[in-house]
């Protein structure tokens, strides 16, 4: 499934005959979570809203929450046009609803799954509408109940308030009552943005104390009956395959009960899991984990036993002195470039990255003749129905899919590999089966960020205006190997044609050469924006500084002021580059961007349009004499549009922020003889705490009334300010990630 | 051959593999899942309890050397309902996104505000080293200050 068809599951709406897909009754109210609450039924509107009898109200969660802050975001909307206090309201996640339909499946709860940032777009509306709804049929229940007309009620605060008399009923009261109406289909009217209790205000994380006495329920922590450990030694080869397993130490270890070797996909096949290899079940995560160590495997070491690193940057640099697929052409880029003033040009190189989520994978799958029961971290809780269904055949409407907090996606838990291997396990087994994920492998296999060899040319002009551009990618596509995605659309994963500068730059060009390293490839947060917004802000920063402009002016003056422009891209359907003017404007000013600075510290810019939300970084660096990087102070600034919930925007500005400079910092993951190289965070160094400047700011930069995604768009432009103000400190030009020791030499 | 030690005030013992990280004990066999596995050489900190006082990282640590100590997880933390300054201003803070790491957190800021009742700025940078995937160190460095203050509050 491609990335614009899993992003547009929330907007699917499908009417199915007595079932509204709005959050409507249907017969046979299915609860609102399994077990003893399945008894409140009858306290229960539609799938979402629960009120209890002492007036606390439950509200579902449809979708998985990894950190965005979903799970406070969408309830809070709930709560908003139900009209009752923040205060009162619990928040439960709720498993997968999918039911079956003549054709196929259709969603109970709503489109589930989160990924490119649209878990608060695709529901701004239909969360608002399940509330409003709700509220209606209080009202109607109430007004029945006095036997006045509906126009003469209204509510305040979980009451409903009726008549010239001004009586209150408490919901809790109506409950049952409102219960039993029939649904409302047609849309209701909603509140305007001015009335907001509770939307648009900062609210704390639902969850948090349970996240802060240990309460919190994540994948890993799933304890059932009867429930069997399993670890996989999978092919540090890549495409490779166990030759011969001998199993005997590991059979030895108290605690294994079986071992067994468990098939990836060919060379040739999409990736129904990662990679081939061994599986050990036992009494106890370390005793998995010690038999496993206890194996004596050789390895079959496949087709790509010499893939290296250093190979595929020399295939790279020799591609790109060929031709390769001109996927965009405007204007006449040649003719322009031969007639500039001023020719900049280019290479940056950006690395495969791994997801690194702190949870690393993990499954539980309990498989038996005709049901199976999944629980785990997933993005994607119906790729996980559809996984644990290929491998055993289970028809999906007896595949149950409980969705557990997730400790960090990322983009990682897109894809149900890790599900796929544990239900393989259970089938082969028959036992209830926790499959866990060590760090090291989590570390080297992974659906890893592209890396790639940009080549950047630029003609300018007598004025200094930018008349031809063009990029030029030798990268490792994320669509490879994927099905049913040909040779020549590899490129659609790589450039977002639409992105800065098109249309800014008249005469521009891109071109894509696909290289076909057996590294997997996939979903890294904020896809290819993290590598092009790095390549496109620091090239942009080249050519001012080559050209004498400031790197600032030279952006405002090809963003130019607010228009919409087409955007055919996840995030469209336009772009508006005057917003990214704004941010820049702002982040600027408020670093005192024209203030001079000593030698050895200097400011970096940079802006970036992500998935219809935009951002903007200024950075200020010093760099010692021997090298030593410090981030002094940062200013973040976010358009989200408007920002439902404040706090989790900062959060994500924060974070996306980290993520970013981390990445640019210290991380790489690099192959050698067939195999990657990394294992662990102590070859993998993640940002740490000191590295943060205290001075951290970051600000929301509102726009109109409707909300973007947050979750991604923090991060493009952090990287390249950064690199741009260690140039400006130093006169040093970072044009390979990461920064590492760079500065150093 | 049976390790006795404490959890959180009760008395346990475990029978299993000697060299099984503390880490392993108290998620598998006690149950105990707030502290969390992160990578299994002490890198990351998301295991992190308190053994006898002292904040140590439990993922590396074989319960054979926990015989007759006592252990502190995040589940014992709090006293009852009364969480513990830390977890208040965690969440007064809002702190968590995916909140994996930060039982390991708050274990660790915990012992080392009774090390540094007043810690600047440099004592936190040197000391609070635990991995956060998602980024929230500006939001654990304003909690940790903020139950410094609410900690010399109950103090005086």
């Amino acid at each position: 499934m491609s990335l614009a068809e899993r992003v547009n599951v929330n907007r699917r709406r499908i009417l199915i005959a007595g079932v509204s897909a709005t959050g409507g009754l249907i017969c046979g109210l299915p609860a609102l979570a399994a077990g003893p609450d399945a008894a409140n039924v009858e306290r229960q509107l539609g799938h979402f809203i629960e009120i209890a009898g002492d007036g606390r109200i439950i509200i579902g969660s449809n979708q998985p929450e990894i950190g965005q802050g979903v799970s406070t975001a969408l309830p809070m909307l709930i709560a908003e046009e139900l009209d009752v206090d923040w205060s009162r309201v619990t928040v439960r996640q709720m498993p997968l609803g999918i039911m079956k339909t003549a054709d196929g499946f259709t969603w109970k709860y709503g489109g589930q799954g989160v990924g490119g940032s649209t878990g608060l777009t695709g529901n701004f509306d239909y969360m608002r509408q399940v509330g409003a709804k709700a509220r209606r049929l209080l009202i109607r229940a109430a007004a029945q109940r006095q036997d006045l007309p509906e126009d003469q009620c209204s509510t305040r605060s979980g009451v409903v308030v009726c008549g010239p008399m001004g009586t209150t009923v408490p919901y809790e009261e109506l409950i049952t009552d409102a219960a039993a109406l029939g649904p409302i289909e047609d849309d209701v009217p909603l509140k305007q943005a001015k009335d907001y209790r509770i939307v648009g205000k900062a609210q704390t994380g639902v969850g948090v104390r349970d996240i802060v006495t240990g309460q919190a329920r994540y994948g890993i922590d799933t304890r059932e009956p009867n429930m069997r450990y399993a670890v996989i030694a999978r092919s540090p080869y890549l495409n490779g395959t166990p030759q011969t397993v001998d199993d005997t130490g590991a059979r030895q270890v108290p605690g294994v009960l079986d071992v067994f070797e468990i098939q990836g996909p060919k060379p040739d096949e999409p990736y129904a899991i990662l990679a081939s290899g061994v599986a050990v079940v036992a009494t106890s995560t370390w005793a998995a984990i010690k038999g496993r160590e206890a194996l004596k495997i050789e390895w079959n070491k496949g087709p790509n036993a010499n893939d290296s690193s250093a190979a595929f940057w020399r295939d790279n640099e020799e591609m790109l002195r060929g031709k390769g697929q001109v996927v965009l052409d405007d204007g006449d880029f040649d003719t322009a470039l031969a007639s500039a003033e001023t020719v900049v040009e280019a290479r940056y190189r950006i690395p495969f990255v791994n997801h690194a989520p702190l949870e690393p994978q993990n499954c539980y799958a309990h498989v038996t003749e005709d049901r199976c029961h999944i629980i785990a971290p997933t993005q994607m809780p119906s790729g996980a129905s559809r996984s644990a269904h290929a491998v055993t055949g289970i028809p999906r409407e007896h595949i149950s899919v409980d969705i557990t907090r997730v400790g960090g996606g990322f983009g990682r838990r897109l894809t149900n590999d890790y599900v796929a291997e544990a239900t393989m396990i259970s089938k082969h087994t028959g036992w209830p089966i926790k499959l866990q994920w060590t760090r090291e492998d989590d570390v080297k296999h992974d659906f890893y960020r592209p890396a790639g060899l940009h080549h950047l040319r630029a003609g300018v002009d007598r004025q200094g205006r930018v008349v031809a551009w063009t990029q030029r990618l030798a990268s490792a596509s994320k669509y490879f190997r994927r099905p049913n995605v040909p040779d020549d659309e590899l490129w659609t994963a790589e450039l977002y044609p639409d992105d800065f500068p098109r249309r800014m730059v008249e005469n521009l060009r891109l071109e894509y050469f696909n290289h076909r390293i057996g590294v997997p490839r996939g979903s890294w947060r904020a896809p290819a924006h993290t590598a092009n917004a790095f390549v496109v802000q620091s090239f942009v920063d080249e050519i001012a500084h080559a050209t004498g402009q400031s790197p600032l002016e030279l952006r405002i003056a090809l963003l130019g002021d607010e228009r919409e422009l087409d955007y055919s891209n996840h995030g469209g359907p336009t772009f508006n580059p005057g917003r990214l003017t704004r941010l820049l404007r702002f982040v600027a000013k408020e670093i005192g961007y024209e203030r001079s600075r000593p030698a050895g510290r200097g400011v970096g810019l940079a802006t970036h349009f992500t998935f219809g939300g935009y951002a903007a970084h200024a950075i200020e660096v010093s760099v010692a004499d021997g090298g030593e990087l410090t981030i002094e102070r940062i200013v973040a600034a976010i358009d989200c549009g408007f920002a439902v919930n404040p706090s989790a925007v900062h959060a994500q500005l924060e974070g996306g922020t980290v993520d970013g400079l981390s990445t640019a910092l210290g991380l790489e993951i690099t192959v050698k003889d067939g195999q990657i190289v990394q294992s662990n965070f102590h070859d993998y160094p993640l940002m740490r705490l000191a590295q943060v400047p205290a001075a951290f700011e970051t600000h929301i930069l509102p726009y109109g009334d409707q909300p973007t995604g947050v979750g991604e768009m923090g991060i493009p432009s952090a990287a390249p300010a950064l690199t741009n103000a260690i140039f400006a400190a130093t006169g040093k030009r970072i044009r390979t990630l990461p920064i590492a020791q760079q500065l150093s030499a | 051959m049976s390790i006795a030690f404490k959890v959180n005030g009760q008395a346990v013992r475990f029978d299993g593999l000697q060299d099984t990280p503390l880490l392993w004990v108290l998620r598998d066999e006690l149950g105990l899942t707030g502290t969390k596995y992160g990578c299994g050489i002490s890198q990351c900190g998301a295991c992190t309890v308190h053994v006898d006082g002292r904040a140590q990282r439990s993922c590396a640590l074989p319960v054979s050397q926990i015989a007759g100590r006592a252990v502190v997880t995040i589940e014992g933390l709090a006293e009852g309902d009364a969480l513990h300054p830390v977890q208040q201003a965690w969440i007064e803070g809002d702190v968590p996104q995916c909140g994996y790491c930060q039982a390991g957190q708050i274990m660790a800021a915990v012992e080392f505000l009774e090390r540094y009742p007043e810690p600047s700025d440099d004592d936190i940078d040197a000391n609070l080293s635990n991995l956060c995937r998602c980024g929230t160190y500006p939001r654990i460095r304003k909690a940790v200050r903020r139950a410094a203050r609410q900690l010399q509050r109950s103090r005086s």
